[in-house]
């Protein structure tokens, strides 16, 4: 879950704003279980971790080895191109779990995930817990629901050839798929088709969410960067 | 991967998808190809699209047909109407690529999916991070440039003579030939992989020092890196890093907290 560390937003533009807009949608709780240390009964332990996350509106979720909550069929007709199924299917990333992997639950809001993590915390799964966000509200989540943080994390951003970086509306889409499989291409052709009103920015959202293949991919944030492109000029 | 010249049609849906841009339409025989040096066979393609499983010749024929009247059809952007992508075996070294560039693929080093790592996402159980130390996640090629391994090579001995101490449980590490010096075998250093993780831990007060290293390397390299750094916090949830870090003007806005629920439940005879 590395993929979920170094999310672009303006804090690691390479010529930072005084003062940069906090991220207010964007919230993923994931848990991991160790060979040998705490992977008995794991896959009941995971599925308790996703069933409580459904109780508080996650806008994705996913299984690192299945995928999330909407992902690519196999089997459409041309059917498809004018009515298709874009509901996601979170009983699927359930009952899906069979062994190791990592779970996630992703949240467009800093209330539903404390919620979240708070039932986590009483459920004593025993496995490890993370909270992947702006480190003042972990830390605050943390605080609110008496829990003490073990370990942290800094994401400090990117160096090197970053002028074979994209563009930052891109980079905020494709980041939240850390593995890179939302390619920046695709996310500049889902930037035109919502420009040119082709389809609206949450059906381009749930087709780019569709490539993450664990997840994590936050389609409630990136509905809402795809409608805020409409009126940029990239 | 390679496109099964049968079945595509040349619709382009699959070119925007790639990660690499590795796939391009070729004009002489109007299929889309695949340019193997820069496929990193992470399967984005073949996995990622839905398909459709239409006859080709009926599609070329109704898509020649809206081409000649100028009509613009507007597909669903992520399907491959008639299922041409096709895996191939791959083979040492090549095999590296999928490995390093497919999440779904466990690294046989680790056991574990996407990157292969764990950091301090189960220090609480492994305590691989512990407190007045610092674990470095440095990650080449990431956002979407990908990396070969000769760059990686070069920072991971430059990084070695540091004095750093690489972790074992990694899958780069793995690849090494000499660990303590930072070589990685020769034969897989012009791969191209996604992206790839080295992992090394430090005291905290040697982050100054490895973070100034790692910048310099970095502006000599082909790709992009996307660096991580972690701590244990104290008895209090405290962290001296972040302190350390923004002395040193890095920006500490996001992150990962590792909520300390994990323990030991595996009873060991």
């Amino acid at each position: 879950m590395t993929n979920t560390l170094h999310r672009y937003s303006e804090h690691y533009a390479f010529e930072r704003p005084p003062n940069p807009q906090p991220v207010q949608d964007d919230f993923i709780v994931f848990a991991m279980a160790s060979r040998g240390i705490n992977d008995d009964d794991l896959v009941a332990r995971y599925r308790a971790f996703l069933r409580l996350a459904l109780k508080h509106n996650p806008v994705n979720m996913g299984d690192a080895t299945k995928g999330g909550m909407l992902r690519p069929r196999q089997d459409l007709n041309p059917k498809a191109h004018w009515k298709r199924d874009q509901r996601p299917n979170p009983e699927e990333v359930v009952a899906g779990i069979d062994g190791h992997t990592t779970v996630a639950a992703v949240f467009d809001n800093y209330q539903d995930m404390k919620a979240f993590v708070d039932d986590v915390r009483s459920a004593n799964l025993g496995i490890s817990v993370n909270i992947s966000a702006p480190i003042e509200d972990a830390e605050r989540c943390c605080r609110e629901t008496g829990i003490t943080r073990h370990s942290v994390e800094y994401s400090l951003g990117f160096s090197g050839r970053v002028e074979k970086l994209p563009d930052s509306t891109v980079l905020e889409l494709t980041t939240m798929c850390g593995h890179g499989m939302v390619s920046a291409n695709f996310a500049k052709k889902m930037i035109d088709w919502s420009k040119e009103n082709r389809r609206s920015p949450a059906e381009l959202a749930r087709t780019m969410a569709r490539f993450c293949s664990c997840g994590v991919f936050n389609i409630s944030r990136a509905e809402r960067i795809l409608d805020e492109a409409r009126m940029k000029n990239r | 991967m390679k496109i099964d010249h049968d079945k595509c049609v040349a619709c382009g849906n699959c070119l925007p998808i790639c990660p690499m841009g590795a796939i391009y339409i070729d004009p002489s025989v109007n299929r889309a190809r695949i340019n193997s040096d820069e496929c990193v066979e992470c399967f984005t393609c073949y996995r990622g699209m839905s398909k459709e499983h239409l006859n080709p010749t009926l599609v070329r024929a109704i898509r020649k047909t809206a081409q000649f009247f100028r009509f613009r059809f507007d597909p669903e952007p992520d399907i491959c109407p008639t299922d041409a992508l096709v895996p191939e075996e791959l083979s040492w070294p090549r095999v590296v690529r999928r490995a390093f560039s497919d999440p779904q693929v466990p690294h046989e080093s680790t056991g574990i999916h996407g990157r292969g790592t764990a950091e301090v996402k189960t220090n609480d159980v492994t305590h691989r991070v512990k407190e007045g130390e610092a674990g470095f996640v440095v990650e080449f090629g990431r956002p979407g440039i990908g990396a070969r391994f000769r760059d990686i090579d070069r920072v991971t001995r430059a990084l070695a003579e540091l004095g750093v101490e690489f972790e074992s449980n990694n899958p780069v590490t793995s690849l090494m030939l000499d660990p303590s010096r930072g070589v990685i075998r020769p034969e897989i250093l012009d791969e191209k992989v996604l992206s790839a993780i080295v992992e090394i831990k430090t005291r905290l007060e040697d982050v100054p020092s490895v973070l100034k290293k790692i910048k310099e390397l970095s502006r000599e390299l082909a790709t992009v890196v996307s660096l991580g750094v972690s701590t244990r916090c104290g008895n209090a949830g405290e962290d001296r890093l972040s302190e350390i870090l923004e002395r040193e003007g890095y920006p500490t806005y996001r992150g990962k907290t590792n909520l300390g629920l994990g323990r030991v439940t595996v009873v060991h005879d």
